[in-house]
């Protein structure tokens, strides 16, 4: 691990200026995945600044009926909220769905949207990874590719996006609030904050500028309906999701879906949601309308068909 | 070089290697002449209590919670597995709470209060689970049992504090300290010996027995 200096910021404006005017400075917050990184020298940040003492770590209600995550708010914590688990169950689902009890007592909120990608290549410092070093190539696009997106990649990076909350907020419609250095603050729908890699280098991975602090993100009131986070992976706990489906099915067979594991940020066609009634291939074949899968992973469109079907088939059972 | 006798310039291997000594004794000399220093690592002063016991320490910022515990404390009781976040074998119990010691900064527990499988008992004064591991022979050789027990006096706590899991039918009920609920939320505990139907049979006997 590379040397660096470390603080605690106390307010929101005051983090986001350290880090804006730092060279090479980042947030530390759970660390879960920051250090992890820092431990293979793919993070190499020069001053931290922990943001634990910033209090964001309450969960509160909106005027509008929903509720205001703090970008502190462990995911144990915000998985056992009432209220969530209540009125927002594809969130609890996701969360529990996701690596360790020990890890999610750690986990943040805004560090977990902020986790990056479980490609080997970005892992591996010897392989070439655009992501990692732009300009090395994609170690990814003709070898191993088995965890990889099957839409949303391009030539440059076909890197699966790993969080499973972020799917489940994508279902929600969460927004992201910030706070930048210079005390102006944004908010970023969800379906914005996650970048497709896109034709040019470096490849785009999230929408925040430098030195922009994650302060919330918010839930719209709830929606109603039965919720659903179907998993699959290689092994039934502890694993990163090969595909998954994150969706809320209402009593006349409408709803929403997205999907994990597949694309380079939380996999969501807001038009295929229409053929729910229909059901899952007719969804699946507008959702990945132009995918186009490695042989490797060509196994998760069929999968995410079939994760899907198995949800709506606990619906229809469930309404029965 | 050398200008034989045709007049022609023509490099001979000593003189190749004399210039190529010459021109990296040119490049390096400045540094020589000045060293550079290194960069003195950042240090930290901080204080955690540990197993009731208040500990002063200055450590260098890189130093994890795992490593203070094990270099800098002597208390090898806690493991280290992977390093990464992957095994458990490091797990202990903060502000009441299980996390991975390894992927987490000494720095970020200032002012905290840490329990280690040296804090849980000892062995005159067994900790309930502890003796229940014994009794049930959960564990082969050893290396995850600290990490293994840490974990499971928790998960009995978050099983009562009502913390969901992924195997509750309805997350919005009680869960129960049932086999499943125990294994599911153990999986962040990996042991090489496979001693795993053991420990989930001491649980559920610490568990009856608080119930
Ligand atoms: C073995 C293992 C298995 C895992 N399995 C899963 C899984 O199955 N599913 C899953 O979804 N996840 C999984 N994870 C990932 C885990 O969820 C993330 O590591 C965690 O959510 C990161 O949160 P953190 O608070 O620790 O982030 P940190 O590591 O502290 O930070 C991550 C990034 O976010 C930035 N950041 C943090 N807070 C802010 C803020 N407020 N504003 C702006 N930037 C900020 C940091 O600078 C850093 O770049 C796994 C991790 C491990 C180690
Ligand atoms: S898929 Fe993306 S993260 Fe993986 S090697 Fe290619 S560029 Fe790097
Ligand atoms: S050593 Fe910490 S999880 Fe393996
Ligand atoms: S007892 Fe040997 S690794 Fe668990």
């Amino acid at each position: 691990m590379k040397s660096f200096t470390y603080e605690r910021a106390k307010t929101p404006r005051d983090a986001a200026a350290a880090v804006a005017r730092t060279p090479g400075a980042k947030f530390l917050a759970g660390g879960t995945n920051l250090l992890d990184l820092m431990k293979l020298e793919i993070e190499t940040p020069t001053h931290l600044v922990d943001v634990q003492d910033l209090k964001l770590d309450r969960i509160e209600p909106t005027r509008d009926g929903g509720l205001r995550i703090g970008a502190f708010v462990t995911n144990t914590h915000l998985a056992a909220d009432e209220r969530v688990r209540r009125d927002y169950g594809v969130l609890t689902r996701a969360i529990v769905a996701g690596a360790s009890g020990q890890l999610r007592n750690k986990a943040t909120t805004a560090g977990n949207l902020l986790q990056r990608t479980r490609c080997p290549y970005f892992y591996d410092p010897n392989m070439p990874c655009n992501k990692r070093k732009p300009g090395s190539g994609c170690g990814a696009f003709g070898g191993f590719n088995r965890n990889h997106s099957v839409i949303g990649g391009s030539s440059l990076c076909i890197c699966a996006f790993p969080s499973d909350m972020a799917v489940a907020m994508r279902v929600l419609d969460a927004t992201v609030e910030t706070v930048r250095a210079d005390g102006s603050a944004r908010s970023i729908p969800i379906a914005d904050f996650h970048r497709l890699p896109g034709s040019q280098l470096p490849v785009g991975e999230f929408a925040l500028e430098p030195g922009e602090l994650i302060v919330a993100v918010t839930l719209p009131k709830p929606i109603g309906g039965r919720h659903f986070y179907q998993k699959v992976r290689d092994r039934s706990s502890y694993a990163f999701a090969l595909v998954s489906v994150a969706a809320v099915i209402q009593r006349d067979g409408t709803g929403r879906v997205a999907f994990g594991g597949v694309a380079p940020k939380p996999w969501r066609v807001e038009a295929a949601e229409a053929a729910l009634p229909q059901g899952a291939a007719a969804v699946t074949a507008a959702a990945f309308a132009g995918a186009a899968p490695r042989p490797d992973n060509a196994f998760k469109l069929p999968l995410a068909t079939r994760a899907l079907a198995s949800v709506i088939a606990q619906a229809k059972a469930e309404a029965a | 070089m050398s200008v034989n006798e045709s007049g022609d310039f023509k490099l001979t291997r000593r003189a190749v290697l004399a210039a190529g000594g010459a021109s990296a004794a040119v490049t390096v000399m400045p540094a020589e002449a000045e060293p550079v220093p290194a960069p003195k690592p950042a240090t930290l002063p901080l204080s955690v209590t540990v197993n009731g016991k208040r500990r002063d320490l200055t450590l260098d910022t890189r130093t994890t919670l795992l490593d203070t515990l094990r270099e800098h404390l002597g208390l090898t009781g806690t493991k280290k597995g992977c390093d990464h976040g992957q095994c458990g074998a490091c797990t202990v119990i903060v502000n009441g709470t299980r996390i991975n010691s390894c992927l987490s900064l000494a720095a970020q527990h200032h002012g905290d209060e840490v329990t280690t499988i040296e804090g849980l008992g000892t062995p005159d004064n067994l900790h309930p689970m502890q003796a229940a591991f014994i009794k049930h022979d959960g564990y082969q050789c050893g290396y995850c049992t600290p990490g293994q027990i840490c974990s499971a006096v928790s998960v009995l706590r978050e099983i009562k504090a009502g913390v969901p899991s992924h195997v509750q039918a309805d997350i919005t009920a009680a869960p129960t300290a049932t086999n499943i609920e125990m294994r599911e939320r153990m999986s962040g505990n990996i042991c090489r010996c496979g001693a795993y139907s053991n420990i989930a049979e001491a649980m559920a006997e610490v568990a009856e027995a608080r119930a």
